[in-house]
């Protein structure tokens, strides 16, 4: 007999702005108002600022180690800004323009990057969970939000974010295989920004696309530019609407411009050329184009932007470093109720007045 | 009603189920074949597929999910099938569900009652018997609960399931179907981080719990000794009070568990009346446990756990000093 064909899968990819800030016009997000596109692009400007400051804050020593994000603003803006509400976003370590958008107090922002979990404390009404930093591990969390949503009956999806090097941990093919099962609403953004650290997406996996990934799982996916601000929103608010019938991929394919973190010099693991080229497709670049050659932006438009958003960020920045510690706070938020052996502990450290002499070092 | 620990522990998720509608449980085969111990068999028929899952083969996407679900105000109670598969998920314990409340100074909380068999003596093939309390004892944010009377267990996992702490909630294969008791129907609560005095007595104290109480008692019994005999049931947090009281009551401690010796729960034990109690004490300290090897096949098994004997031995060496 003959051998059957059982299954077939091809991925897709979107784009819709290309880099030179040419629009496929069949393709644009309907609905999409020329001030919301302002609006996105001024969520990009801000992130690459807020980038910029935390950067030379931490080579200042005034903050502790520290992901940048440049390059990846319109996977950031993109995915948060179709994002609704009500929808649960859960970040891994680096998404920073996300967590601008869906307005996070940008003192926390800078606050946690010092170093301190009161960064971490976040207001319930952000609907996030906090900064995940072991690879991929927040995928599960992600499966199991959106399950909870399911069986709480709410109207929202869960959208979960992990890198390219991410996708080759277990707990990334588990979490989709929950969701799969449970037709979960869940969204799962690969940021592919093309490097794990010093490992490139080549040597990462032998698949094709990072997308298909979700095909074995027996989720849909699709690829988009992730630096055309447009795809990444129209991909992102379809899955959203879509996922009352189950998760989604989308893996966007975007650049790390930068280091992995402030601790690492990517000029000892990969060629200039390729950022070279890379930085002819900058995501801030095109849109700016689409917008100026379409009379919805303009030079002084771009610098009175720029001030307002350098005071707003030094604000925040006063305000973080106006914090003082409290040492007292990491015995209580162990455990609901103190134990008898951190109480015993905290009473140690206090009477040996041992945090006095370790503010004197 | 009279029940071995399985029925114990069977009513006390009934009722968890039927008082908390955001509880759930979910774990390989516990639905349609109510687990590989029975634990929880009739609730998925009772409550439906959507409250008593079986999920894929995963641990770390049984406890992670867990955890997700617990972020929005679930109360999730996962099975893992056998405590030697949970390593799987320990990242996911200690990395998130330990961490989760100190990481956002409590704007986050983990209510999550994790279910496990632990310890041998049933014959069980490898990796079916380990006992490994001490490893989620260890970097704190984990209440780690290990009953050893079906009574203990309704209660203590009644409240485990009322609390908004991630606790690990370890079951003692060997204990499941040992022996039954006379429970009460209804809910009740045992208090977490609280000992409990097993047996009062002025010649020894002997500190242990899980597997090794029965086996203590019997051993005392045996000797005809008057032993304060001192059931943990809360691994974490110790009940370092009771465990002082115990120890100062007869100057003599005995420390008993099923699992390696090194590194164990009776190292912190011992390490904590030396730094406390020293000198109220009128002999060593003596650790009975498990060898410090992993555990061994079935067939060994016997020549590892420890029993009657090795803990009477244990008696009349501290008797004798």
């Amino acid at each position: 007999m003959p051998i059957e064909e059982v299954y077939n899968c091809s991925v897709k990819r979107l784009q819709i702005l290309d880099e030179n800030g040419n629009l496929d016009e069949a393709l644009f997000p309907e609905g999409l108002s020329g001030d919301s596109l302002v609006e996105m692009y001024k969520y990009m400007l801000l992130a690459r600022a807020v980038d910029a400051k935390a950067l030379s804050l931490q080579r200042q020593g005034r903050l502790a180690t520290y992901a940048p994000l440049i390059g990846e603003e319109a996977t950031h803006i993109g995915t948060a800004y179709a994002m609704r509400k009500q929808d649960i976003f859960i970040p891994a370590f680096r998404q920073h323009g996300v967590q601008i958008v869906r307005g996070l107090p940008l003192d926390l922002f800078f606050l946690y990057w010092r170093g301190f979990e009161d960064g971490a404390k976040l207001p319930a009404s952000l609907n996030q969970t906090p900064v995940i930093v072991p690879v991929g591990t927040q995928l599960p969390h992600g499966a199991g939000i959106a399950f909870a949503l399911k069986y709480l009956k709410k109207d929202a999806a869960a959208i979960v974010y992990i890198g390219d090097g991410g996708t080759s941990e277990g707990d990334f093919y588990e979490a989709l295989n929950f969701a799969g099962v449970w037709k979960a609403p869940l969204v799962c953004i690969i940021e592919n920004n093309q490097w794990a650290i010093s490992v490139p997406r080549s040597a990462q996996t032998a698949a094709e696309t990072l997308a298909q990934k979700a095909i074995a799982a027996g989720i849909n996916c699709i690829q988009v530019d992730g630096n055309d601000v447009l795809a990444v929103y129209k991909a992102t608010r379809d899955a959203i609407q879509n996922s009352k019938d189950g998760p989604m991929v989308i893996e966007c394919v975007t650049y790390r411009m930068s280091m992995h973190t402030t601790s690492d010099d990517p000029e000892k693991y990969r060629p200039d050329a390729e950022v070279e080229k890379w930085e002819k497709k900058d995501p801030i670049d095109r849109i700016r184009k689409y917008l100026t050659k379409n009379g919805l932006w303009n030079d002084s438009l771009e610098q009175k932007t720029k001030d307002e958003q350098a005071k707003f960020i030094d604000q925040a920045v006063e305000k973080a470093e106006q914090f003082k510690p409290d040492p007292k706070t990491m015995f209580e938020n162990v455990y609901g109720t103190i134990t008898q052996t951190l109480e015993e502990e905290l009473s140690d450290a206090m009477s040996a007045n041992f945090w006095q002499e370790s503010e004197d070092d | 009603m009279q029940v071995n620990m399985v029925g114990a522990i069977n009513n006390a998720l009934d009722i968890i189920l039927r008082e908390n509608d955001k509880a759930v449980l979910l774990g390989e085969d516990i639905g349609k074949d109510g687990g590989v111990f029975r634990v929880t068999d009739g609730l998925q028929a009772k409550y439906g597929e959507n409250r008593v899952m079986d999920t894929p083969l995963a641990e770390s996407a049984i406890i992670g999910t867990s955890i997700g679900m617990a972020l929005m105000g679930m109360h999730p109670i996962p099975e893992i099938q056998f405590a030697g598969f949970m390593y799987l998920a320990y990242d996911q314990l200690v990395s998130h569900a330990a961490r989760y409340r100190t990481r956002t100074r409590s704007a986050f909380q983990i209510p999550m009652t994790v279910r496990t068999p632990v310890s041998g003596g049933v014959k069980a093939l490898e990796h079916h018997s380990e006992s490994p309390e001490a490893l989620y004892a260890h970097p704190g944010g984990l209440i780690v609960i290990e009953p050893s009377t079906p009574y203990d267990a309704k209660g203590l996992l009644i409240k485990a399931c009322r609390t908004n702490d991630p606790v690990l909630f370890l079951e003692p294969t060997r204990l499941y179907r040992l022996f039954k008791q006379d429970i009460p129907e209804d809910a009740y609560e045992i208090p977490i981080g609280k000992a409990n005095v097993v047996e009062e007595g002025s010649d020894l104290t002997i500190i242990t719990y899980g597997t090794m109480v029965t086996v203590v008692k019997d051993a005392v019994a045996k000797k005809n000794v008057s032993a304060e005999i001192l059931d943990l049931r809360t691994i974490n947090p110790l009940d370092t009070e009771a465990i002082l009281a115990a120890a100062k009551k007869t100057g003599k401690v005995m420390i008993v568990h099923e699992a390696e010796k090194s590194f164990g729960v009776g190292a912190e034990v011992a390490a904590m009346l030396a730094e406390k109690a020293l000198y109220n004490l009128d002999a060593p300290i003596i650790r009975v446990a498990g060898p410090s090897m992993p555990y061994p096949f079935p067939g060994y098994e016997k020549y590892y756990t420890p029993n009657v004997a090795k803990v009477v031995q244990g008696i009349e060496k501290l008797l004798s000093q």
